[in-house]
């Protein structure tokens, strides 16, 4: 289950943030999902739970909350908008290699307009932590 | 917490935190055995009993596995993947999850495979991880000194007209940017010139010999006993010494 070490440099980086912000307590953290890895978010919320530090005081209350976000394609050669439902990326094989690294999208996405595999992902590619909130005992 | 993070980079420290050195297998053209340089480089430190990780990132021509004789297959997956193990060495490759299929990637889209691949894959305690870089001093080069800053390189380089001149650009940029070199191995040797040994002195960096231009090179790929029979990996094996760390 490599969610585990996704899920493990979540909590890693949100520590690091806290740090940077000078916070004591994290009491939530907001992650996004991106559509195009295909990690279920109640899988991942599981995760994240399962790798919390054993005794870290700064996350004893966390809350995690995880947001799926639809995945955007936008062609380079063509300029057309598109997503995942647009797209046929040929099998379960295929959307295992990009449930790993979702850039091998590269591999076996075409822009349904033109038939491009040069496109951006501008959307919904992986996981994001998108923001922290919380409290230090300066108030 | 201003701008949306992306994790992946806090924890690639703590992925190698096993590994004892790592060394990219560089070179500033295409075509002169870089590929073939990492993956016999690796094979003769895991014969000497060494343990032995090969990252190819060459990701839009991925060729240690073809080197090998590796099966592509997708790679085992616990608290992350885990490499495959293929004739004592832990592989990682992304032609074990695109198969055949072409991978047209862009400068920030090569990036993103690389955080990810170095933020899930589980190398475990190695005395070195060898990374097969692609061609020239593009983003991936850049990517491995910016997120690996213990990282060395060995620069492969010749003395052909159309390869000395970036062997020297190369060496310069790794100067500039004080990343440490293993050293300067001429390789595809042809006639007597002393170029790159001469090179390799004016710029302070070791010189790790000259390997003889070989048409025979071509029948050992795929096959690691053809490929211990060559000069190729006696030369590499007997240069580039990695110590045994005690775990």
């Amino acid at each position: 289950m490599h969610e585990l070490a996704l899920a493990d440099a979540v909590v890693k980086a949100a520590l690091r943030a806290a740090d940077d912000a000078g916070m004591d307590r994290i009491g939530r953290v907001i992650v996004k999902v991106g559509e195009l890895q295909q990690i279920e978010k109640d899988l991942f919320e599981f995760s994240l739970t399962n790798v919390l530090p054993a005794g870290e005081p700064r996350l004893q209350d966390v809350v995690f909350d995880v947001a799926e976000e639809a995945v955007r394609f936008e062609c380079k050669a063509c300029g057309h908008g598109y997503g995942r439902a647009d797209v046929d990326l040929g099998g379960d094989d295929h959307d295992e290699a990009i449930h790993f690294i979702p850039e091998l999208s590269h591999a076996f996405a075409r822009c349904p307009s033109c038939g491009s595999p040069d496109f951006d992902i501008t959307a919904g590619r992986g996981i994001t932590l998108e923001r922290l909130e919380g409290s230090s005992d300066d108030g | 917490m201003g701008e949306a993070i992306d994790p992946r980079a806090v924890v690639i420290d703590e992925r190698l935190a096993g590994v004892q050195r790592i060394i990219g297998v560089t070179g500033s053209k295409g075509g002169i055995g870089k590929s073939v340089v990492a993956s016999t480089l690796a094979l003769a430190l895991a014969d000497q009993g060494r343990r032995v990780g090969l990252f190819d990132l060459d990701f839009t021509s991925p060729s240690d596995h073809i080197v090998l004789g590796v099966n592509r297959s997708f790679p085992d997956e616990q608290f992350g993947i885990d490499p495959h193990l293929a004739h004592g060495i832990r592989m990682m490759s992304v032609a074990f999850f695109a198969g055949d299929a072409p991978l047209p990637l862009r400068g920030d889209q090569s990036t993103s495979a690389l955080l990810e691949l170095l933020a899930i894959t589980r190398w475990g305690d190695l005395d070195v991880l060898v990374l097969d870089m692609p061609p020239g001093l593009g983003d991936t080069s850049l990517d491995v000194i910016h997120l690996i800053p213990r990282l060395e390189f060995l620069l492969v380089g010749n003395g052909s007209k159309v390869v000395i001149e970036s062997v020297e650009r190369a060496l310069r940029l790794f100067h500039e940017l004080e990343v440490p070199m293993v050293g300067l191995l001429e390789n595809m040797k042809r006639g007597v010139g002393e170029a790159v040994s001469t090179l390799a002195a004016e710029n302070l960096v070791p010189f790790l010999g000259a390997v003889e231009f070989d048409p025979e090179l071509e029948r050992a790929l795929g096959n690691v006993d053809r490929l211990r029979a060559t000069a190729l990996y006696k030369t590499v094996a007997a240069v580039v010494r990695i110590d045994r760390s005690g775990g």
